[in-house]
This record gives structure tokens, C-alpha cells and sequence, in this order.
């Protein structure tokens, strides 16, 4: 109720205060053009669908490495040491530099070396960036959920005669893999915002499209419709995250 | 006596500076139901996980039917087959059911596809309805008979039993304390730590009372309960028998 009443006040005042700004028209033609939203919208959503496809064909990569990183990261046998170093300097590596520093150097970088045709279209390249930088990520998402297993659960493994490897797979992985899905669930709707950066390398989707429409019209109302459509994908998403996270907490409560 | 089962001679273990266990020497025979009575604290989880050797000691040896488990280096391996541990905690796997908790390890380990074997062990410790359940659907006796039934699964000769009925309500210990009559009818070898005075009394065919690390005095429940020697036995039964 007070909830409510807040909320009516608050936007009330959004409404009546913003357009007392001096710019408000000259903004409103340009970036809430509802004519060129209208015009725009049906391209701008076809380009989206190569995002969708980068992002769907990126997925499955990000989780298989992330998890090979993950278990190099986790191993504790002294004689492959060695992949423990790899994995925290690939984690380090990846997390530390920015994904549009990233798609930059290997979107550009890698094509540049002069590699034969189908070996050097930005889908690659970029999706590569995207692969390395988000599976660093998801590598210590999963990390964490691997530790966050009580030692009890490894025991009880451990004392049944089960190796290593068949404790990892069949008893902690699958717990740990459940207990982080809200975490990655966010990390897939970062990963889906993420995709638009190869707009900056090659690719025609839908950052790249608004653009192209922005020059063509002098208008900048493509890139709120870009904006709109992205809403359309990423708060039902984030909101569905939410709420797996907080049906976790109270599961474990 | 046949040769021991299980013999520890001279073990220590210490956790940073506080030595846990200060040399123990230990025997238990074949079908010997053993109960490890004390003071909390005094050693007797310590002393069961380096009885499988979840716990490496520091020295002294451990004998598995004459094989020394306790080397460095020995492969644990196929010990932990031969040895079942059941912990207070259950450490059931929540996300599989209770037949899926109880028929992993003989899949992977042993190979077998054990269904008969395992239907006949939820049958025979009264769970045959629960199979299909999660941990979390079922009782704590519940959960704690199918932790039973899954360490039975491996075909051990020997059950290492940590305080399985300390986490339990009250009502719930007899079903729990029934299962394990019915191992030692079985002739199981079973090694107990406990805080069940009655029922150490009532089963066990030695009981050995653990003080700070060590020994401090053992044999037969009557005599233990009833005519102790030692003057902290009979303050510690004093205490936990009020
Ligand atoms: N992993 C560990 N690290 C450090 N100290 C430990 C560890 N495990 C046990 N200890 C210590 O060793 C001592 C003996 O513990 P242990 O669990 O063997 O006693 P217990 O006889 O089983 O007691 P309880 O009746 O409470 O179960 C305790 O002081 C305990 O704090
Ligand atoms: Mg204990």
C-alpha cells in the first residue's frame, strides 16, 4: 500500500518534472521518435537473432572450458601441479582485462595474422573473446560451488571406494553445478548484453543495426528500441535468477 | 583368540599440537562387536577414521587382516571396500534417492548391478517403501538405516560405527539400534563409538572405555559397567549414568 503510493509519487514526478527540462523536446524528437521506433523495430529484431545465435552457440563452449578450467583449478594431485598453475593464470588472465579490450585484441588481432577465409570472420574471432572471458568466469562460479560442498560428502565418498574422479562427477559436481545455477544464470544475461560488443569488430547485429539506422535517419530512437528489445530478454531473466537464488536460501534455511 | 580382524598397535595422531590419540593398541576379531565409550574429545572418532584410514596417522601401525593399511603410499582403494563407515551425520547424497545413494558405489566400484541384493537390504531394515525418496523426505532413523544399507551395499567385513544415534530424536534410536542387533546376529564385525550406555551393555561383547587418547580400560560390559578398576572409568560412568 505505502509501496504503492510511493511508487505513483515518485513516477508522478518523473512524468511532470522531466519535460520542465529546457532540452526535453529536442531530446523527446530524437530518441522517442515513435514513427522511426515503429519503422526500425522489425529489422532491429532480426538483426537481435544473431545475437541470440552468438550467445547460443557461446554457451555451451563457456561451460565446457569454464569447467575444465574449474577442476584444473580444484585438483589437488601434486604431480599435475602444473594445471593448477594454468588455471589461476588463465582466470586472473581472462577476468582481469575488459571484454571490449578483449573482442578488440583477438577480433582484430588473430584476422590480422592473415589467416585463410573461413578462419578469419569476426563471428569466430569475437566468439572466441566472448568464449575466453566469460569461461574464466564461469570457471570460478563453479569453483566456489565445488568448495561450498561440506567435506562430509566427500568422505562418505571416499570411504564407500569410490575414486577421485567418480567422487567429482557423480557426488559433488552435481550438487555444486545445482547450487550455483543462479550465479551463472546472471552471468548468461551478462553474457547476452556482452554479445553486442562485436558490433565494434564486423558483425551486423542489433548494436550494429541501430547504428546504421542512427546515421541513416539522424536519430538516435533505434538505439532505444535496441535498448527495449535487450529489456525484453535480460529482466525476465535476471528476475528468474532471483528467484532461484532466494528459493536456494530458503531450501537451506 | 582367532587372528585379529582389525589390530592397532602404538597408533598417534595429533592435529597441529594437540596429539589426539597417544598410542593405541588394539585387537578385534573376527564377528567382535567392540564399543568405544568416553568423554567427548577423548579420541574415538579420531580413532575409527584411522581404522579406514580416512585419517592418515602420524605413527604405529594399522592391520587389516595382516596387511598394514597404515604404510604410506598403501592403496586405500580396495581397504575401503572391505570396511564400511557410517557417520552421526548420515552424509547421505541429497540429490539422488536412497536407492541411488545405495547402488552407486556397487556400480562403479564393484561393477555390479546389485538391484536384487540392494531390494533385499531396504526390505530386510524395513525401508522398502523409501527407496524412490530423496534424503530429505525421509526421517533422521530413516536416513541414518539407509546410510546403514549403503555402507552393507560394498559387502563389508567390518562396520566402523561413528555415534550413529547421536543425532537422532529419542524415538527414533531404537530403530537405528535395532538395525545393529541384527548385524551382530549376523556376525559383523563392528567397531562402535557411542554414548548408548544400555545399549553398549546390552551388545557389546567388549567395551573399551577411551580417556584423553589412550585406553584406559576394557573388557567385558559386565565387568566394565558393574566392577570398573580404574578410578576415571568410574567417574566418567558416574557422570553419563548420573
Ligand atoms: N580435523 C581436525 N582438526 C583439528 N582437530 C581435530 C580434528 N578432528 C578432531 N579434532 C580434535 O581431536 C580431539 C578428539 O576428537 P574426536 O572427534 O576424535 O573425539 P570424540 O571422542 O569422537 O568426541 P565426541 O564424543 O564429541 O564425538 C578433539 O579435541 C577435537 O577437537
Ligand atoms: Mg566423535
Amino acid at each position: 500500500m505505502i509501496a504503492g503510493v510511493s511508487t505513483c509519487v515518485a513516477l508522478a514526478l518523473v512524468v511532470v518534472l522531466v519535460p520542465l527540462a529546457p532540452g526535453w523536446d529536442a531530446v523527446r524528437a530524437s530518441f522517442f521518435d515513435g514513427e522511426v521506433f515503429v519503422r526500425v523495430f522489425p529489422d532491429l529484431l532480426r538483426a537481435f537473432t544473431l545475437d541470440v545465435a552468438i550467445f547460443a552457440w557461446s554457451v555451451p563452449m563457456i561451460f565446457a572450458l569454464g569447467l575444465a578450467i574449474a577442476l584444473a583449478r580444484g585438483n589437488t594431485n601434486p604431480a599435475l601441479f602444473p594445471l593448477r598453475i594454468f588455471g589461476a593464470v588463465y582466470v586472473d588472465l581472462f577476468r582481469g582485462i575488459p571484454v571490449v579490450l578483449l573482442v578488440y585484441l583477438v577480433g582484430f588481432g588473430i584476422p590480422g595474422l592473415g589467416l585463410p577465409r573461413p578462419w578469419n570472420s569476426p563471428y569466430i574471432w569475437g566468439t572466441v573473446a566472448l568464449v575466453l572471458t566469460y569461461s574464466a568466469y564461469v570457471a570460478e562460479v563453479l569453483r566456489s560451488g565445488i568448495e561450498s560442498i561440506h567435506a562430509s560428502q566427500r568422505n562418505a565418498a571416499i570411504c564407500l571406494g569410490l575414486s577421485e574422479r567418480d567422487t567429482m562427477r557423480y557426488v559433488i559436481l552435481p550438487q555444486a553445478i545445482r547450487r550455483v545455477v543462479p550465479a551463472n544464470m546472471n552471468m548468461l544475461v551478462a553474457l547476452q548484453k556482452d554479445v553486442a560488443l562485436l558490433s565494434f569488430i564486423g558483425p551486423v547485429e542489433i548494436l550494429r543495426q541501430a547504428g546504421i539506422f542512427k546515421s541513416l535517419l539522424a536519430n538516435f530512437t533505434p538505439y532505444v528500441a535496441a535498448a527495449v528489445i535487450f529489456l525484453c530478454i535480460t529482466v525476465p531473466a535476471t528476475r528468474y535468477a532471483d528467484y532461484l537464488m532466494n528459493r536456494d536460501r530458503d531450501a537451506r534455511s | 583368540m582367532p587372528d585379529p580382524r582389525l589390530s592397532l598397535r602404538g597408533v598417534t595422531k595429533s592435529f597441529g599440537d594437540v596429539q589426539v590419540l597417544r598410542g593405541i593398541d588394539m585387537d578385534i576379531a573376527p564377528g567382535e562387536m567392540v564399543c568405544l565409550i568416553g568423554a567427548s574429545g577423548s579420541g574415538k572418532s579420531t580413532l575409527l577414521r584411522c581404522m579406514n584410514g580416512l585419517e592418515p596417522v602420524d605413527d604405529g601401525a594399522v592391520r587389516l587382516d595382516d596387511v598394514d593399511i597404515a604404510e604410506p603410499g598403501f592403496d586405500l582403494g580396495p581397504i575401503r571396500r572391505r570396511i564400511g563407515i557410517v557417520f552421526q551425520s548420515f552424509n547421505l547424497f541429497p540429490h539422488m534417492t536412497a536407492y541411488d545413494n545405495v547402488a552407486l558405489a556397487p556400480r562403479r566400484v564393484l561393477g555390479e548391478d546389485a538391484r536384487e541384493r540392494i531390494e533385499a537390504l531396504f526390505a530386510r531394515f524395513g525401508l522398502a517403501d523409501h527407496m524412490r525418496k530423496y534424503p530429505d523426505q525421509l526421517s533422521g532413523g530413516q536416513q541414518q538405516r539407509v546410510a546403514v544399507i549403503r555402507a552393507l551395499a560394498m559387502r563389508p567385513q567390518t562396520m566402523l560405527l561413528d555415534e550413529i544415534t547421536s543425532a537422532l530424536d529419542p524415538e527414533l534410536v531404537g530403530e537405528v539400534l535395532d538395525v545393529l542387533r541384527r548385524l551382530r546376529d549376523d556376525g559383523m564385525t563392528m567397531v562402535l563409538a557411542t554414548h548408548e550406555m544400555a545399549f553398549a551393555r546390552e551388545v557389546a561383547d567388549r567395551v573399551v572405555f577411551m580417556d584423553q587418547g589412550v585406553v584406559a580400560e576394557e573388557g567385558v560390559p559386565e565387568r566394565i559397567f558393574s566392577a570398573p578398576e580404574r578410578e576415571r572409568t568410574r567417574r566418567f560412568l558416574a557422570s553419563v549414568l548420573r
